[in-house]
């Protein structure tokens, strides 16, 4: 540890003030603060700090998202395999999976990064940890066929007018990764939406797709009303269906719920009130149902698109959520209510999660403003109870 | 800045009138400072083109109506002001309306109700109650020309990244290359909606604030 120390020491000279490479230091004290924490200490009045810092946070959020990459990573490969009809060891499908996906994550990080990296440099404070998370995210909520360049501009749109124009890691109203996820929804629909993106179909020479493949999501077959080609529900809980790279599987998602819970960093209260609220909007369609879509039994909508994986890793998101014990529920509920109205009501998007989640990131201030005004106002009356009683 | 107080002939260009014409370029822009006009800037902002015709009308109107406004300043009775500023505009406006449908028509179509709205425009009623009331002719008519010139670079700027991303053309004629597409470039269909030019407004604003220190708000 000493010896690691001591060469950071000693590379650190040329950074700081005075140095020839004093603009990049920024850049260099992210990179320190991976192996040391600073040595700065206070100069006034007791503190009292967590060992949780933020970077620790976010490192626990992607340990949380680990078994949905992988999953993800390995769903690619056995989707592709299945649309070509071919037989491979489980390795292989890993393998093809991970050569799919690994680019975008690293596309992903790397155009972040250098937004991040510049503005820190620009505004001379710490390269904030927040777009660890994001970086991983953004990945896991496209589809694997997404083209690359199309990554990078959706993740440099996003951390620039998510982020940054707000003031950084902490200051957005918006879920960046979500944001990355809209853009790209709204400006090249052609890559975002449809039957052909959730699976890599590129044919190498002598392959070519099984009679009667479809590409289609279960979302889009109960949209368009086949749903006797709706897959099984141990199915769509696995994850061993079409979709976005790390939504498919609830069970891995679930895997990654707990840790986030046990942690202390993913809001249980926000987690169960989405699915409250995504329940009660199905019962409530299936008591009034008039087509097949909303005849679909409401715990369908958990296992099916994105909506573990909102629930779990977009809904949870502490600076774009509620921030009261209260407003959380509230946030939650309205979030499940949400998206199954756009799911089922409008015919246009088959996918709610999105939009729903955007939707109540940008209500949640609202939110908490009334619940705390209601809280001033009950204890009001309370003080106000005693205060007559003593007179 | 009555009228008696320099009686003294001032030249047609002078420093103040040239400050007439630039305020409202930069520190004192209608849109990026005041933040007004900005339903038109939403709407008619996806092509160069339109965008062009739309700022050259509205100087067209804005510098007329300062002008007819201001020789009138005597006679208008301050209680009913503002209906003969919006009958003056309005006048104004089916003019420009007439001119746009018998020599550009279809660009005409495509403006469709935002050049009658151009009567709507609060840059162009702002400026004469405030200016244009309490001023003499010729500076009036700078100001009108100043400030629709602010508002029109504003609006050829959001039209030029409209277009250019989310059609690939300028002014109608492509300038993204062929092999860019073959190489798997897609034209942004984001662009073409209205809360991309809100967002590119946006970002004007704020490249504006970081050049123009002075006009950051800090409270």
């Amino acid at each position: 540890m000493k010896a690691i120390h001591d060469l950071l020491e000693k590379a650190k000279v040329p950074f700081e003030k005075g140095g020839r490479l004093e603009k990049l230091y920024r850049t260099f004290e992210a990179f320190e603060t991976f192996l040391f924490v600073k040595g700065d200490v206070t100069t006034r009045g007791s503190h009292i700090r967590d060992a949780m810092d933020m970077k620790r946070t976010m490192v626990h959020v992607i340990i949380a998202m680990t078994p949905v990459l992988l999953f993800g990573m390995w769903n690619v490969g056995y989707q592709h395999f299945k649309a070509i009809g071919l037989e491979v060891s489980f390795f292989d499908q890993f393998l093809f999976g991970l050569i799919k996906v690994l680019p975008i994550v690293v596309v992903s990080y790397a155009a972040g990064l250098i937004v991040e990296f510049i503005f820190a440099t620009i505004r001379d404070h710490e390269v904030n940890e927040g777009f660890l998370v994001s970086g991983m995210l953004i990945p896991l909520i496209l589809p694997v066929t997404t083209p690359l360049w199309m990554v990078a501009v959706a993740t440099v749109f996003a951390v620039i007018i998510g982020k940054e124009v707000f003031g950084g890691t902490g200051m957005n109203i918006l879920n960046p990764a979500l944001l990355a996820r809209a853009f790209l929804f709204f400006a090249y629909p052609a890559y975002m939406v449809g039957d052909d993106v959730w699976i890599y179909t590129g044919l190498q020479e002598g392959q070519q797709l099984v009679d009667g493949f479809s590409g289609a999501t279960p979302l889009a077959y109960l949209a368009m009303g086949e749903v006797e080609r709706l897959p099984s529900v141990l199915e769509m809980f696995l994850g061993t269906i079409p979709g976005s790279i790390g939504e498919t599987s609830t069970a891995a998602i679930l895997l990654g719920a707990l840790v986030l819970i046990a942690t202390g960093v993913g809001s249980l209260r926000i987690m169960l009130s989405v699915v409250a609220g995504g329940l009660f909007t199905g019962l409530l369609f299936n008591l009034f149902a008039v087509n097949p879509f909303m005849e679909t039994p409401a715990y369908y909508h958990l296992v099916m698109g994105g909506f573990a994986f909102g629930t779990v890793y977009m809904a949870t998101d502490p600076v774009s959520a509620s921030q009261t014990g209260t407003g959380k529920y509230i946030y939650g509920f309205l979030i499940g209510v949400v998206t199954l109205l756009i799911r089922v009501v409008n015919p246009a998007y088959p996918e709610g999660m999105m939009l729903a989640i955007l939707l109540m990131n940008v209500f949640a201030p609202l939110i908490d403003h009334y619940v705390v005004e209601a809280n001033v106002k009950r204890r009001m009356k309370r003080w106000k109870s005693t205060q007559l009683k003593t007179t | 800045m009555s009228d008696n107080t320099n009686t003294q002939k001032e030249p047609l260009l002078s420093a103040k009138n040239r400050k007439l014409l630039s305020n409202p370029l930069g520190q004192d822009n209608p849109i990026t400072v005041q933040v007004l006009g900005i339903c038109s800037v939403l709407a008619i902002t996806v092509q160069l083109r339109t965008s062009l015709v739309m700022a050259i009308s509205v100087v067209a109107v804005m510098g007329l109506a300062n002008l007819i406004i201001s020789l009138l300043r005597h006679g208008i009775p301050p209680r009913i002001r503002i209906i003969v500023q919006l009958t003056v505009i309005a006048a104004l406006v089916i003019l420009v309306d007439q001119v746009l449908k018998a020599f550009v028509y279809d660009v005409s179509r495509q403006l469709s109700v935002f050049v009658g709205l151009i009567i709507t425009n609060c840059i162009i009623m702002g400026r004469l109650e405030a200016y244009a009331l309490n001023n003499k002719p010729w500076p009036s008519f700078l100001d009108g020309i100043g400030n629709a010139a602010g508002y029109g670079w504003v609006l050829l700027t959001v039209g030029f990244f409209r277009e250019l991303l989310g059609s690939g053309t300028l002014m109608g004629y492509q300038v993204i290359p062929n092999f860019a597409y073959q190489m798997g470039y897609e034209n942004n269909g984001f662009m073409i909606l209205p809360p991309m030019a809100l967002i590119t407004v946006g970002v004007i604003i704020w490249v504006h604030r970081h050049r123009n220190r002075d006009l950051v708000d800090v409270s």
